[in-house]
């Protein structure tokens, strides 16, 4: 009987310390006065300025990664964790911001806001400015393979239906993506809340699936490169990158092209997210990101388009020129950025892509 | 015995933090709307997927038919080796359950490719290639391999306890190879076939990231569905939480069915019954 108290006695103790384990895992291991938790995309910082950031602020950053907007909200909706950074695209950020999910940032404490430009200040997804520093934007492009793309089929998002290429077509694998793509196709606006035009956009995407390889997302660079497929919609930045890999002289010729009928221009902002444990040091990071020299390194090494015309100045030609990555004017006219939708737009996007998927 | 039973207790512990609990939570997100009231509209919007429901219960009942025809007889060969050569064989099936699913998964994708390892192979030998990627065939194959040796263990298991006596008793009588084999091994067998389709089928029917890689996305099955509830645009988790229930009955009436047929089973080598 002894033992078996003693037995007791260590599985009081075990759940104890399990039960402190579970009220104290959101501040992780270290003093939280000194930490902060960034939670950003994969391959989405030039992790060298993750240390130099440590060291200048002796702040200790704590980094996870996410691959979609949808799984940030997911996991910070649900709670139990806490982040001090987070970096939603433009829609997530007027979406998160209605929800009053996001803190309101102390602009005193990043003067290094001072840099960011005019066109980037207030923008619809924050219309005062109150909860985001822009981080990267870029646009959405068709990414083909020369050797397997007739130049006479470029130039409109009609490339994704024409039959000539069945079976080496890749798609976004998420419904605000892609039902986006038939809805410009039909030259509707990306934010339309007119269900019947998101209805026919839907057909258009039923009409296409034959035709489709395969919906994905990061997937499309092997894909690509590999020359598996011919033509995927994706990221400017990334056919970049993908070129980038490629390297000189290899067999696969990759181009790309804005569709004529006008294509998507994102934001990524950073972000304070409600119930950060140090709002100070966040803000901190994104006073130390938004510094001109820092983001110029970043932007270089992310590949996609800053936000600070005094970075640019600070790229390599070939990037600070580009005129794909930094479109201006006329150019920029054909862009249009998402908003927002409103939730039973949402579920209807949702129900409607499942029906696309497996019809 | 106050002493062993204790010994029990971080089990039931467990068992209550991490599963009773949540299914309590699951169950409550079933019947609740986003503001927090009661309803079943979660249960009657679910009728749009049942498309979806259809073609996971469909390749999880073929996966596990492939997983019974191919591995009963590699069970059965393997418990008639020597000792020492079973050990061998019992290392060569698990030792590819040692790396990670999803490196093994992603593997496969690269073997099917249109410009993948196979049809490298085909087209060295002038042969036609095949065009499986993205097809619900490879999401099949890929559970069919995934999950192959949870239908070899416990049909080997219940075989190698077979008591040789019985055998040696119905070849006695006068029973030929194949008598031997209908009338005693095979129905002996029978608690670990069951364990082995449903240790196959629960996973397979659940399994989302195989049909994301080698299905392309094109081929959603209902995990990809859950899924979507909680990482698509619309972040509804009681729908998430409705499906999941559903699924989860859905399991249970299945193992009770399978359950029946092994009424008059002692139950040898069963995991799960």
């Amino acid at each position: 009987m002894k033992y078996g108290k003693r037995v007791m006695a260590a599985v009081l103790a075990a759940v104890l310390l399990l039960t402190m384990c579970i009220g104290l895992s959101a501040c992780g291991s270290s003093d939280p006065e000194n930490t902060i938790n960034v939670f950003n995309w994969g391959e989405y910082i030039d992790p060298e300025l993750l240390d130099q950031f440590e060291e200048e602020t002796g702040i200790r950053v704590n980094y996870t990664t996410v691959s979609t907007c949808e799984e940030m909200y997911a996991k910070i909706r649900s709670g139990g964790v806490s982040y001090d950074i987070v970096v939603p695209s433009d829609y997530m950020v007027s979406r998160m911001a209605e929800e009053g999910m996001l803190e309101e940032i102390e602009w005193d404490n990043v003067p290094n806001a001072q840099y960011i430009d005019e066109d980037f200040r207030n923008p619809e997804y924050d219309p005062q400015g109150k909860y985001s520093a822009p981080y990267q934007w870029g646009t959405v492009a068709i990414i083909y393979n020369k050797d397997m793309v007739d130049e006479e089929d470029l130039g409109g998002w009609d490339i994704l239906w024409n039959e000539k290429y069945d079976g080496n077509i890749l798609m976004f694998d998420n419904s605000r993506d892609a039902i986006g793509v038939a809805l410009k196709y039909l030259g509707y606006s990306y934010n339309t809340t007119d269900e019947d035009q998101i209805r026919e956009a839907a057909e258009m995407l039923k009409k296409q699936k034959p035709l489709v390889q395969a919906y994905v997302m990061d997937q499309i660079f092997d894909k690509m490169e590999n020359g598996e497929a011919a033509i995927a919609t994706y990221y400017v930045g990334d056919y970049y990158l993908m070129i980038d890999e490629l390297g000189e002289d290899s067999e696969v010729d990759l181009g790309f092209y804005i569709p004529e009928e006008g294509s998507n221009l994102y934001v990524d902002a950073l972000c304070i997210p409600k119930g950060a444990q140090n709002k100070e040091g966040a803000e901190a990071f994104i006073d130390f990101l938004l510094r001109p020299e820092v983001m110029a390194q970043n932007t270089e090494w992310i590949c996609y388009s800053t936000a600070e015309s005094a970075a640019r100045e600070l790229l390599p030609e070939e990037m600070r020129d580009n005129d794909d990555m930094y479109p201006t004017g006329d150019a920029l006219d054909q862009f249009e950025t998402y908003i927002n939708l409103p939730q039973n737009i949402r579920t209807l996007y949702d129900g409607l892509w499942v029906q696309i998927l497996s019809s | 015995m106050r002493g062993s039973k204790a010994f029990s207790y971080p089990y039931i512990l467990w068992l209550l933090l991490f599963t009773v609990v949540p299914l309590f939570i699951v169950i409550y997100f079933a019947f609740t709307n986003d503001a927090g009231e009661f309803t079943f509209d979660n249960f009657s919007y679910m009728s749009l997927y049942a498309v979806v429901f259809w073609r996971s219960f469909r390749l999880a009942i073929i996966s596990t038919v492939i997983c019974l025809i191919l591995g009963y007889p590699l069970a059965y060969i393997m418990s008639r080796l020597k000792k020492k050569h079973q050990t061998i064989a019992m290392i060569l099936i698990m030792l590819p359950m040692w790396m990670n699913f999803l490196l093994r998964t992603y593997a496969w994708l690269t073997i099917l490719e249109n410009n993948g390892l196979l049809n490298n192979f085909l087209s060295w030998l002038h042969l036609p290639e095949i065009a499986i990627i993205n097809t619900p065939a490879a999401v099949g194959l890929g559970m069919v391999y995934n999950y192959l040796p949870f239908m070899i263990l416990p049909i080997y298991t219940s075989l190698t306890k077979t008591d040789q006596s019985l055998i040696e008793a119905a070849k006695d009588m006068g029973c030929s190879e194949r008598q031997v084999f209908t009338k005693v091994i095979f129905p002996l067998s029978i608690p670990g076939v069951l364990s082995g389709i449903i240790m196959v089928f629960v996973p397979a029917v659940s399994t989302f990231v195989i049909s994301k890689i080698l299905g392309g996305g094109a081929n959603m099955l209902v995990g990809d569905l859950i899924e979507m509830q909680f990482l698509g645009g619309a972040y509804n988790a009681n729908m998430g939480a409705a499906i999941s229930l559903v699924m989860m009955v859905i399991i249970m009436i299945f193992i009770w069915l399978t359950g029946k047929i092994d009424k008059n089973g002692d139950g040898e080598g069963s995991v799960l019954l």
